[in-house]
């Protein structure tokens, strides 16, 4: 058989987790990373961070809606998927996604944007003409309703909502580990710590979106970067980022140690096959380098545009870092024979419905989503060029 | 109430969630398949279902219901409890209707060797044989009966009517 | 002692009936099946397996099984003295068309027929987000394949590597332990197809099945205990190095 060594069981052969179940992690990390960065200043109050406060918001939506489209296409029967909602099964990890994916989307991210958005969708929907004004109007659900006692019960609620919002994006993301980590079969996903890992992967990743978009957009939009709030971003994010790789550390150490029955295997695949996506692209490029550099810029006095530069670089490194880590867990896991006796190789396709295209078309439609809602609801101040200014 | 007034649009947000709740029951109620939940969290007709699959290896008690003669021969010697179909082949369709589906003759050089051929791997009780070496090629019944194939039990080339056998 | 077909014979009364209602494939020609009168599951007694593939091969006749997964499977095992750890396993094409002629040397060899479990505890019916694999009412883990979405969370619970997604179906898909047949008196096809009486099917609520005696004289053992799944395919004279 091609791509086998040693002795698989023949039905493990074949992968059925894809690069798309790459992506699902990944994405749904992107969305609770950038959620707890727009509770940073929203329940922590930390001022500074507060230019991106909308843009994470709005970046967490766009990603979400894309959340389950990775998963829906890997299955074989994708219309059959409403099942899950009908008939959850109570035993089953997976089955609870629909109403956390559900829960999060509805009740707490659509929510919270809608009542820091209010103000300006009312405005919005009498100055704006045509289609687009319709769908203002409907954002409005009819009430136009801005008094500042409303206003101030919008502010209230929205405060709780962030604060439910938390458990909920740790949930959301803890229990996309939990999927991995209590698979009981298989050693190299069943772990306690993996939710936990997950979660602070997935802040390292939402943080890091959101500091690049951030600076991205700024320069798009030709405005200058408030170094303030980058540069509290990127300490948020050297600090997250240390305590994930602790986790991971510890992770590889206690598996190391203990050296079960399925440590000789698990510790050759490392050493063969996911050499290059594990050791040298997450632990050296994607984490070691990053975290070396973030360390410098809080030790060092760096001019301005240094700084500028090393946050795109350790930012760019870190979502690569992070994207390896969810390729080693997913991928990784299944390589190996739950014999412990051999390997498989994964072999990823171009043009299928599971291919590398259709990853590459996910990846980039949460940004087409992003830009559409920032078209829709501009997170920056009356600034901006093309959307009408607020209050016209 | 100017309290409630001014929370007038958290209502009618709260109220599109009632309504997609309700629409989501109603949805339910209609697409759940009936037996769902019958025996326990699945679809009770599915084992049904599966049970109603088409058989295809008849069984030997099926066979010997006919091939009494063969049964006969068969179960004093060493092959009693080796099944028809395990050389045969599956032949439910046979047994539904003898004349529609006649059964090749195995072919004993083949069929035997795939069990008798010597080999380290197999338990060393197991009669096996070097099968070039043993009969130089020529087929096993030339010298074994294969529903007795012991040698004291069948003379060479015994004119049984093999089980099945058309030729 | 050996479970004779004669006691198969007295095992199984249903196989009494008659030959056109066992054909007719609908469950209410089975009208004297009652699903909580059984506990099915298996035998496998390696000692007497031979490797010839017969099992496999009428497996996937019997249930339509495509080329290159398998329902069930037969392993070799070549194990040293010094490897227990690391035995030297092979299954060509799962052992379909049996095994290359083995040289005797220091190592033992020995044959192990795999297939699925059938659970008490099974993980593979646990993680299923939408109960479309469950462990029917006598002991049986089937898959309900209108209802399955494909999206192989099964497969990765399964310890045993005895699911596979269908290539053309798009669900999952596994060993049913014939329930077709054993619904209607017969036994699987694997065991049908047997020469060595390797595999047995067994009853577990049936007194009079010659397993009770058996488990009573013999060292049974399941595979990979330590996952406690309540593996009910229980193996005579398995080696510590079967994985």
């Amino acid at each position: 058989m091609t791509g086998v060594e040693g002795y698989m069981y023949p039905n493990e052969i074949t992968l059925y987790w894809s690069v798309l179940i790459v992506l699902y992690p990944f994405i749904t990390g992107l969305v609770a990373g950038a959620f707890i960065l727009a509770s940073l200043e929203r329940v922590f109050n930390v001022a500074a961070v507060k230019p991106t406060y909308r843009l994470a918001l709005l970046t967490a939506l766009s990603f979400l809606l894309v959340a389950p489209l990775p998963l829906v296409l890997h299955l074989g029967h994708p219309f059959r998927s409403p099942e899950m909602y009908f008939t959850p099964h109570a035993t089953s990890a997976m089955a609870m996604f629909g109403y956390v994916y559900m829960w999060y989307l509805m009740a707490v991210l659509v929510f919270e944007i809608w009542l820091d958005y209010r103000r300006e969708i009312v405005f919005l929907s009498q100055s704006t003409q045509g289609l687009l004004g319709i769908v203002y109007k409907i954002m409005t659900l009819g009430s136009t309703n801005i008094s500042e006692r409303a206003l101030h019960i919008d502010e209230r609620v929205g405060w709780v909502v962030t604060l439910v919002g938390i458990p909920s994006a740790f949930m959301l993301h803890g229990y996309v580990g939990f999927i991995f980590g209590s698979i009981k079969a298989n050693p190299w996903w069943s772990s306690p710590l993996m939710p936990v890992v997950f979660i602070f992967s997935a802040m390292v990743s939402g943080i890091a979106g959101v500091m690049l978009l951030y600076m991205g957009l700024t320069k798009l939009r030709k405005q200058t970067i408030d170094m303030r709030c980058v540069d509290s971003i990127a300490m948020y994010l050297f600090y997250i980022f240390i305590i994930d790789f602790s986790l991971e550390m510890l992770d590889l150490v206690h598996r190391i140690y203990e050296a079960d029955e399925s440590f000789r295997s698990l510790d050759f695949m490392v050493h063969t096959k996911l050499y290059f996506s594990q050791i040298v692209i997450q632990i050296c490029l994607g984490t070691i380098l990053p975290l070396v550099l973030l360390f410098l810029t809080q030790v060092v006095k760096l001019p301005e545009i240094a700084r500028k530069r090393i946050y795109a670089i350790s930012g760019c490194l870190a979502l690569i870092g992070i994207f390896a880590m969810r390729w080693n867990v997913v991928i990784g896991g299944q390589l190996f024979s739950k014999s412990f006796l051999g390997y498989t190789t994964y072999k990823m396709a171009l043009v299928t419905k599971e291919g590398l295209f259709m990853a590459i078309a996910l990846t980039l439609l949460p940004l087409l989503f992003l830009w559409v809602l920032i078209k829709l609801l501009p997170p920056w101040p009356e600034t901006s060029e093309h959307a009408p200014a607020i209050g016209d | 109430m100017s309290v409630f007034k001014d929370a007038g649009h958290l209502f009618r947000f709260a109220g599109l969630f009632v309504l997609a709740f309700i629409l989501f029951l109603v949805i339910r109620h209609f697409v759940v398949p009936k037996s769902f939940g019958q025996y326990g969290h699945y679809r009770a007709a599915s084992i049904g279902e599966i049970a109603a699959h088409q058989v295809k290896y008849a069984g030997h008690e099926t066979c010997e219901t006919c091939h009494a003669e063969v049964f006969d021969v068969k179960k004093d010697g060493k092959h009693a409890h080796v099944n028809c179909e395990a050389c045969h082949g599956a032949l439910a369709k046979h047994a539904d209707d003898p004349g529609a589906m006649t059964p090749t003759k195995p072919d004993t050089a083949v069929i035997c060797a795939r069990c008798h051929t010597a080999s380290a791997a197999k338990p060393k009780g197991f009669p096996q044989v070097v099968p070039a070496d043993h009969s130089t090629g020529l087929p096993c019944e030339t010298c074994h009966q294969p529903h007795n194939p012991g040698m004291d039990a069948a003379a060479p080339k015994a004119p049984v009517k093999a089980a099945g056998g058309a030729k | 002692m050996n479970i004779s077909r004669r006691q198969i014979l007295i095992l199984l009364p249903a196989a009494a009936v008659a030959w056109k209602s066992v054909l007719a494939g609908t469950p209410e020609a089975s009208p004297n099946y009652k699903m909580t009168d059984h506990w099915w599951s298996m035998l496998i007694d390696i000692p007497k397996c031979i490797g010839c593939g017969n099992c496999v091969r009428a497996c996937q006749t019997e249930n339509d099984v495509p080329d290159g997964f398998f329902r069930t499977w037969v392993e070799r095992y070549h194990v040293t003295d010094y490897h227990m750890e690391n035995p030297e396993v092979i299954s060509p094409d799962g052992g379909k068309e049996g095994f290359p002629v083995a040289v005797a040397d220091e190592g033992k060899y020995f044959f192990v027929p795999k297939m699925c479990n059938h659970c008490t505890d099974s993980p593979c019916t646990q993680v299923c987000p939408v109960g479309a694999t469950f462990t029917g009412p006598d002991g049986v883990v089937l898959i309900d394949p209108k209802y399955c979405l494909g999206c192989a969370y099964c497969v990765q619970a399964c310890p045993y590597g005895c699911r596979y997604i269908h290539p053309e179906k798009k669900v999952a898909d596994k060993c049913t332990l014939c329930y077709h047949r054993i619904t209607k008196g017969l036994t699987t096809a694997c065991c049908e197809a047997c020469p060595t009486g390797a595999r047995q099917l067994i009853d577990l609520k049936n007194p009079k099945d010659p397993i009770h005696e058996f488990l009573k004289t013999h060292d049974v053992q399941v595979l990979k205990p330590q996952m406690a799944t309540g593996a009910k395919a229980f193996y005579n004279g398995l080696d510590g190095s079967v994985r």
